[in-house]
């Protein structure tokens, strides 16, 4: 079990794009996959852009690739949805390899697995190179609401000692022979499921009491950490500018 | 259901994300006081439990596993802002930290796993409050209802957003009927793990429940198993409802397809003098796909009512025998 596991995604390197302060980080990830979304889908170059841009910011980040491509694994569930689009679109349609398919249902799919696959990648590339806590500094930093950072601070800090418990439990009955195949057999993991809400919500009144009594006052302290700097500032600008261009020249010019 | 990104389109993700963050705002200014004071490290503590739930694996048939996805849940536990907020939390560090979910789809991600589920689940839960009896009992069936209704009502949401924002011509008709359908079946498990998590958690430590306090002690106490028996009846109901809303659906779809097909010359004898009753275009099924994902959203919600009769009749066979064993 053993702790440091909540942040699954984070590969720990000491890289350019890992000393970039959080904040700089949030923004341009989601320049940059709003770029990528507005950019309508017959500019297939632009998404080969894309997508040089993210392998030119995983070589610099020193993530391995092998770890983003299987990462991206996870947007699979809806990759399988977009190859049906093709076979339940109406409209025109076209033969490839000798199956007759929508052409409006071709580009669907095309639209949902390009933009899908660069956006999961861009959102990997951040959780690999940025903490969790760095993540909701960033946040507070641009003024996310603080009731919204702060539960997820929460949440954040305690999900590994949370789903251990969990794991522990399920532990604990599977040694006893408890080994359910049914709904209907669900009703003791229900029960601890319902056992660990309860621990959880005593935990979280035990912690807050612990905070009272060293003097929280209901506002979580700023504690410091580094801003991001303007040479953070510049190099994200660049990378966003190239996708922002590219954007607006695919949108202008389609 | 964590949609990626350019799953709709750029304008229906603005506005859903408009839409989301004017409730969350909402939602933080109604319980901002109380916020501010303790629930911070509670509501913290909630999410993680709601998270951890979600990663945790429950037996659905033969085997097979699904998880819980909690929003009604939270709500009914927490009350529905608070319940809203927490799953938010949820899915947006599932977004940040774990690339599940796409951040422009982060508008329609929230509405869809965080508000409607929380506040419909919750309304739902209100509504079968007053219907079943005032005990334990009542507040584990209104629950069991609130999860299902509340993965339908989902379910229910992306497809009027898809009606909108689709980035492909698939008719609202097969969007919505197929993914009702799923997810009544999705929801079934979700109402009866939500009901048995809700009824744990009043057995020990009732006044954690915010849906339940304006219940007193003798109130709580009640927990007949006869109660079961109206949340069987119910459940029933409430899936046959919503079965027959998916089978009108179904029903209709073929015939947008149909007109397409004619539009673009593709069917020749696609349309007999027969199809008149939704069996007619059932019998078609396997001509091609739209009327084979037809099938499969008719076959889906058949599934649905036996599977809530069947479910609904062992637990409550289950729970008389082990009322017996008490006794």
């Amino acid at each position: 079990m053993g702790a440091g596991h909540a942040h699954a995604l984070y590969v720990h390197e000491h890289s350019a794009i890992h000393n970039m302060a959080p904040e700089v980080k949030l923004v341009a990830t989601f320049l940059f996959v709003i770029a990528v979304a507005v950019t309508p889908r017959q500019a297939i170059w632009a998404f080969a852009v894309y997508a040089s841009l993210l392998a030119l910011i995983t070589l610099v980040s020193r993530v391995k690739p092998g770890f983003l491509v299987v990462r991206l694994a996870a947007v699979v569930p809806f990759v399988l949805f977009a190859l049906l689009i093709p076979f339940v679109a109406g409209g025109e349609t076209v033969e490839v390899l000798g199956l007759t398919v929508s052409r409006e249902g071709l580009w669907g799919a095309w639209n949902v697995l390009a933009k899908a696959t660069l956006g999961a990648g861009a959102s990997i590339l951040l959780a690999a190179t940025t903490e969790i806590s760095e993540m909701l500094r960033g946040m507070s930093i641009l003024k996310v609401p603080p009731a919204l950072t702060a539960i997820a601070m929460f949440m954040v800090r305690y999900l590994v000692l949370v789903s251990g418990e969990l794991a522990r439990m399920r532990t604990a009955m599977t040694a006893r022979g408890y080994d359910p195949r049914w709904l209907w057999q669900a009703k003791p993991l229900a029960a601890s499921a319902g056992a660990l809400f309860i621990r959880s919500y005593e935990r979280g009144e035990r912690v807050h009491a612990a905070m009272v009594a060293r003097g929280f006052t209901g506002e979580m302290p700023d504690l410091g950490g580094r801003r991001g700097s303007r040479s953070d500032w510049i190099r994200a600008a660049g990378l966003v500018a190239v996708a922002v261009t590219v954007a607006s020249f695919a949108l202008v010019f389609s | 259901m964590h949609a990626p990104d350019g799953f709709l389109n750029v304008g229906t993700a603005l506005a859903t994300g408009a839409l989301s963050a004017g409730t969350i705002g909402a939602a933080l200014r109604q319980s901002g006081q109380t916020l501010r004071d303790k629930q911070i490290p509670l509501a913290g503590l909630a999410a993680a439990f709601i998270f951890a739930a979600q990663m945790f694996n429950f037996p659905v048939a033969a085997g097979t596993t699904g998880h819980l996805i909690g929003g009604a849940l939270a709500a009914v536990l927490l009350g529905p802002t608070v319940g809203a907020l927490v799953v938010t939390v949820v899915v947006i560090v599932q977004a940040l930290a774990f690339a599940d979910g796409g951040l422009t789809a982060l508008g329609y991600n929230i509405l869809n796993m965080a508000i409607v589920p929380a506040f419909g689940g919750y309304a739902v839960f209100r509504l079968f409050r007053r219907l079943l009896p005032r005990s334990a009992g009542g507040v584990v069936g209104a629950m069991g209802l609130a999860g299902l209704i509340s993965v339908v009502l989902s379910a229910a949401a992306f497809s009027i957003e898809w009606l909108f924002g689709a980035t492909a011509p698939v008719p609202f008709d097969t969007v919505f009927g197929a993914m009702v359908a799923v997810h009544s079946l999705i929801g079934i498990g979700e109402g009866v793990i939500s009901a048995l998590v809700i009824g744990a958690v009043l057995a020990v430590r009732p006044d954690l429940v915010v849906g339940a306090s304006d219940l007193d002690r003798t109130q709580l106490a009640d927990r007949r198993p006869a109660k079961i028996r109206v949340f069987a009846i119910a459940a029933l109901l409430v899936t046959l409802f919503v079965a027959a809303v998916v089978s009108q659906f179904a029903a209709e779809a073929p015939d947008g397809l149909e007109r397409v097909a004619l539009d673009t010359g593709i069917s020749g004898a696609g349309d007999s003098p027969l199809s008149s009753g939704p069996f007619a275009d059932y019998a078609t099924a396997g001509i091609d796909n739209e009327r084979l994902s037809l099938a499969i959203a008719g076959v889906a919600g058949s599934l649905v009512t036996l599977a809530v009769g069947f479910g609904l009749f062992a637990a409550a066979r289950g729970a008389r025998r082990g009322d017996r064993s008490v006794a």
